[in-house]
């Protein structure tokens, strides 16, 4: 999954502007997500991405770019 | 097969309305968290005079009065809930006196928690199947909760969600599409009570905990938005029906996220399901009891209408079925 496409689906599941889905943003503080939201995005990334986010690793998501690596590192494994 | 019809319902609610103002006025919230992350506005709360068996009698009786049922012909009464009165007695033992209905039938609680409506109502239809007393044809099925009386004054991530009611129907067979799909996988992840830590002469020496509900928020979210888009295809497939063919789904109202996510990922059309968690807030078995006699108040039903419920709760279960508006 290319970042345009992370940013389309963090956008479209927290309900915000694309162009604030920065690497550096904050998904809590900075894009508003609470922990439901958290957990909706953790599905539609693994339904989109094809990988398995363990939900250890879920709660160390802090910005868009902890998301990017966690899926790399998913993809490694 | 033979399938489900509805002849009529019955709603009872108590008299307290808690707002999420009144809630914040006990505990560190406010509305706005509230509504974002549940939905829910307001709730019911039982007050001073008001139970749930007197929730749930009030909500059979009407269901009965409106069926023009005569009371020889109820042939089962069964209740959906978690928290009827007293753990023994049922809460339907406790309503042959009071509604008059004849003794040589059964009566009995099923604990199915917030999936108890479509598991209630399939036995109900099965029991009613095996013909075993042909000429009482009919069963009255309730759902009630009084779950005020289980909230953790100090748990905040749970006792905003919850609260008080009852709705019954008066159902019998019919010859139509028909399928259910119920299910459970063991999980603690909502639980509540029982015997494991009550103080007794067998434990004395157990810290006696209230029976106070205890949920993993997170991980029920999970399962429920897993679990809901496969009750509902399961079971519009099994009937031999399409989606397009139900005229109201009617889910368990837990939190409107549940619902707005699987309207998003089945791509159904939202206002086909019917929502009132809101002003009710969730009632586990009454839940869909609830709905179906609001909706009945409201005119938004029509004879003939096929109606999907689909349950999930503590278990944890899962329970769908189909029934039909008279």
């Amino acid at each position: 999954m290319d970042f345009e496409k992370l940013q389309e689906l963090i956008a479209d599941n927290l309900d915000v502007d694309k162009e604030d889905v920065k690497p550096e943003a904050k998904l809590i503080d900075d894009l508003d997500a609470d922990s439901l939201a958290v957990v909706e995005l953790q599905m539609a990334i693994e339904d989109e991405a094809g990988v398995k986010i363990p939900d250890e690793d879920v709660q160390k998501l802090v910005t868009v770019q902890d998301i990017v690596d966690e899926i790399e590192k998913c993809k490694k494994a | 097969m033979y399938s489900v019809k509805i002849l009529s319902t019955g709603l009872s609610l108590p008299s307290r309305t808690i707002t999420n103002d009144d809630l914040a006025k006990v505990e560190e919230t406010d509305d706005a968290w509230i509504r974002k992350r549940t939905g829910i506005g307001e709730r019911r709360f039982t007050g001073e005079g008001e139970s749930a068996n007197q929730l749930a009698l009030d909500a059979a009786r009407s269901a009965l009065e409106k069926s023009g049922v005569s009371k020889e012909g109820i042939g089962l009464v069964m209740v959906a809930t978690l928290s009827g009165n007293y753990s023994t007695p049922s809460v339907a033992s406790q309503m042959q006196e009071p509604l008059g209905l004849p003794k040589d039938i059964p009566y009995l609680d099923v604990n199915a928690a917030c999936s108890g409506a479509a598991y209630a109502i399939e036995f109900a239809r099965s029991y009613l199947a095996a013909n075993l007393n042909p000429e009482k044809p009919y069963a009255i099925v309730t759902g009630v909760e009084e779950l005020s009386k289980l909230l953790d004054p100090s748990d905040r991530t749970t006792n905003i969600l919850f609260g008080d009611g009852a709705g019954a129907v008066v159902m019998t067979l019919a010859e139509d599409s028909y399928a259910s799909t119920l299910g459970a996988e063991s999980s603690l992840a909502i639980n509540c009570g029982g015997a494991k830590n009550s103080l007794s002469l067998n434990t004395p020496d157990a810290s006696h905990t209230p029976s106070y509900i205890r949920m993993d928020g997170k991980e029920v979210f999970r399962f429920a938005v897993r679990i809901l888009p496969y009750c509902i295809s399961e079971t519009v497939s099994k009937a031999g029906l399409t989606l397009e063919d139900i005229d109201w789904f009617i889910c368990h109202q837990a939190n409107k996220r549940i619902i707005d996510h699987v309207v998003r990922a089945m791509k159904l059309p939202a206002e086909k399901f019917y929502c009132n968690v809101d002003h009710i807030g969730n009632t586990s078995g009454a839940s869909i009891f609830i709905c179906l006699a609001e909706m009945e108040e409201q005119g938004l039903m029509h004879s003939g209408d096929t109606l999907l419920l689909a349950g999930f709760g503590s278990g944890l279960t899962w329970g769908s079925c189909l029934v039909m508006y008279r």
